[in-house]
């Protein structure tokens, strides 16, 4: 027996079964993924935004308009992942529910938190993802070491929630994502010029949403419109003639 | 000086007086009195609709309260009284003066004026609380026919008929109906009067149906040791929670409010007090709420006791709550309000009202949803809202309407692309005087780096009075 173990080949083989066995569950809730129903960002994800981890998302610099709009990527996904109560914690008191409404997150399914410290928010979303009946729980927060981040995500695997954690710039905090995480996936978003409109007036709003990192996968960025009243993203309606542009004029060519 | 209080009931097709407070009455005002009438005499009245169904629920609970005090025997006398036969209950509380003055301690914190008699029977009590000209009365034993001669013939609970009959003969005083031969009285008036009379005497007995006091869900753990460690003090809480969810079973209750008593051996007694988002008897997470407050339990030279009761209770059916699909939220609410308080956890709910920072109030986090659509869809509104309103310096706009082409904020320039507004939003001068005429117009700008901005404009841009044309951002958009 131990004699067979030791054995190179069949050790190697033993200890590969073991770590599929871990990375592997057996239920498919924990495989469960929110699609963005734009097929390039989709397929950079391996068929969506998995459900059962941990997300962050931060404005790209730290001025108003990038925060905010990395502050509606987080509201319109916690719309889009369920019908249950979503917990929202944080420090900040100016999430402004009408405006979040408009995104498609009725005020009745918003629990709000008000804690006064980091470490506040993150023991109430651990607490909050621990007991399961929620769709999704939010912390804003500009701190979060690897191993709070760690935490977070493993009470979220554990009861097939997200976790989605808007990272706030703060000045002594520095800059959001300079330490390392434990997330599943982590964005960027910054504010873009909208489509000129053919009237006076302001257009839909149009990100920058940059994939920095993902687990398992490659980043990517992508220019897209911002959310509308269910939450959804599309993509940018020039960005999709761009893509499409030459492949049109082949055919034509042909 | 606040305005003199009444409170008005409907009477058929008008509008009278139910009670009238002290101030009131002095000014003439009398419970009965068409409420028109007594808004004549008197200017300024605080008229508050009468909550008969209230004032019961009131006057029960206090019985209830007395019940468990001041005597077993007690019942609620409606609308306006209670009965308790402190029969070989006054001496343990010093006395019946001693008794009748702790009474009106207690029940004038909690806001009440009383009046006390004691007496032999429960008619010379009734009339001398009422009509009495003392606030307590109290009749020595066998002398309540005295005691009751001078009050009025309303006194007798004999009703308005008889009491008017009476009134026309002249006869004004219980005194006068002693006074008189009892068969002409039971011929002319009927046998209620006579009963009435000896009731009030004590020569007929009264029978009154005493309420069973509600008990508080209790469970008690005293130690042969004291104990003083975390460690022990989370043992005995575990069995403490599994009798009272026992109790509350038995009574078919969840409780709302939980106090563990702390009771130490140099005789002090630490009260600890948590309160529940829903009513619940789920004894696992009461453990959890109490483990998590164990802590802030200081155990002095060691504690002797800890009493665990159920200090307000619901009515909880033997439901299933939550399932594993949507699991019950109230467990989650209750522990993260043990950690962060109680009013750290809210949602947010409409108000109507056009000014932006008036539109969302709080609600307990498991407050009934409200459904529907909150806000009007059709005027977007900013993610993040600034409050205060942060001005906006160097802005170039054109009066009176047209949107700022350039303005700083935070030390920025922004430069202006396109815009939408403006959206007038005038001040509540039905609610605050001083937005009289105060106008905002709004504008959602966007910069040249796709910032989206609301700012608005105090003022018009016409008229002075509506503004001094300052600037404000109070929002950004995604």
């Amino acid at each position: 027996m131990l004699a067979d173990s030791l054995q190179p080949g069949t050790a190697l083989a033993d200890l590969r079964r073991r770590l599929s066995l871990l990375e592997r569950d057996g239920r498919a809730g924990r495989r469960a993924r929110l699609t963005f129903d734009i097929t390039a960002i989709d397929r950079q994800l391996d068929a969506g935004l998995l459900i059962p981890a941990l997300h962050e998302a931060s404005g790209a610099t730290p001025s108003a308009g990038d925060e905010a709009a990395a502050t509606a990527f987080i509201a319109g996904l916690a719309a889009r992942l369920g019908s249950a109560p979503v917990l929202w914690a944080g420090r900040q008191r100016d999430l402004h529910a009408p405006g979040i409404a408009q995104l498609g997150l009725h005020p009745d399914r918003l629990i709000r938190v008000d804690a006064s410290r980091d470490e506040d928010v993150l023991a109430a979303m651990e607490e909050a993802l621990r007991h399961g009946g929620l769709s999704a729980v939010i912390g804003e927060i500009a701190r979060a070491g690897m191993t709070a981040t760690r935490r977070l995500q493993l009470a979220a695997e554990a009861r097939s929630v997200t976790a989605l954690l808007l990272r706030r710039h703060r000045a002594a905090a520095g800059a959001p994502f300079a330490e390392p995480s434990a997330a599943h996936s982590r964005w960027t978003l910054a504010a873009l010029p909208s489509a000129p409109l053919a009237v006076d007036g302001v257009g839909r709003p149009r990100w920058r949403l940059t994939l920095v990192r993902q687990r398992g996968g490659e980043g990517d960025a992508w220019i897209v419109e911002g959310c509308d009243a269910t939450g959804r993203i599309a993509l940018a309606a020039d960005a999709i003639d761009r893509t499409d542009r030459p492949r049109i004029a082949g055919r034509r060519a042909a | 000086m606040a305005a003199p209080l009444v409170t008005s009931i409907a009477d058929g097709q008008r509008l009278v007086i139910a009670a009238a407070c002290r101030q009131a009455r002095a000014l003439g005002i009398a419970p009965g009195q068409p409420l028109a009438q007594a808004q004549a005499m008197v200017k300024g009245l605080d008229i508050r609709p009468a909550d008969p169904l209230g004032d019961e629920a009131l006057v029960a609970r206090i019985a209830d309260h007395a019940a468990r005090r001041w005597t077993p025997l007690a019942a609620a006398d409606l609308p306006d009284g209670l009965w308790l036969d402190i029969t070989g209950a006054a001496h343990l509380l010093g006395g019946e003066a001693r008794l009748a003055a702790a009474m009106q301690r207690r029940l004038a914190r909690a806001g009440l004026t009383t009046r006390i008699a004691i007496a032999d029977c429960y008619g010379a009590a009734h009339g001398l609380a009422r009509w009495g000209k003392d606030a307590v009365a109290i009749v020595p034993s066998g002398e309540q026919a005295q005691a009751v001669a001078s009050l009025p013939v309303a006194a007798l609970r004999i009703g308005a008929e008889i009491e008017e009959r009476l009134t026309r003969l002249g006869i004004e005083r219980i005194g006068e109906l002693l006074a008189m031969p009892r068969a002409p009285l039971a011929r002319r008036f009927g046998m209620t009067l006579v009963a009435r009379l000896d009731q009030a005497t004590g020569r007929a007995a009264e029978p009154v149906a005493a309420l069973v006091p509600s008990e508080i869900p209790a469970a008690h753990r005293r130690f042969a040791e004291p104990i003083a460690s975390a460690e022990a003090i989370a043992h005995a809480i575990v069995g403490l929670c599994n009798a009272l969810v026992l109790r509350l079973t038995e009574a078919g209750l969840g409780a709302r409010r939980l106090r563990l008593a702390v009771e130490r051996i140099d005789g002090t007694v630490q009260p600890l007090i948590l309160g529940m988002a829903r009513a619940t008897r789920d004894a696992r997470h009461l453990r959890r709420l109490l483990d998590a407050r164990i802590e802030t339990i200081d155990p002095g030279f060691g504690i002797d006791a800890l009493v665990l009761s159920a200090i307000a209770a619901e009515p909880l059916a033997a439901t299933q709550i939550g399932s594993d699909d949507a699991p019950d939220l109230a467990p989650l609410v209750d522990r993260l309000a043990g950690r962060l308080g109680p009013a750290a956890l809210w949602r947010s709910a409409a108000v109507e009202s056009d000014v932006p920072e008036r539109a969302v109030r709080r609600l307990p986090a498991l407050a009934a949803p409200r459904g529907g659509d909150p806000w009007p869809a059709h005027w977007p509104r900013p993610i993040r809202l600034l409050d205060p309103p942060e001005p906006a310096s160097a802005v170039i706009a054109l009066l009176p309407d047209g949107a700022p082409a350039r303005f700083t904020w935070r030390r920025r320039i922004h430069r202006v692309v396109c815009a939408d507004g403006p959206e007038r939003i005038h001040g509540e001068w039905w609610k605050r005087s001083t937005e009289q005429s105060a106008v905002r117009d709004y504008f959602r700008v966007e910069d040249d780096a796709g910032a989206r901005f609301w700012l608005y404009r105090r003022g018009d841009g016409v008229d002075e009075a509506t503004g001094d044309l300052a600037w404000f951002v109070h929002g950004v958009f995604a």
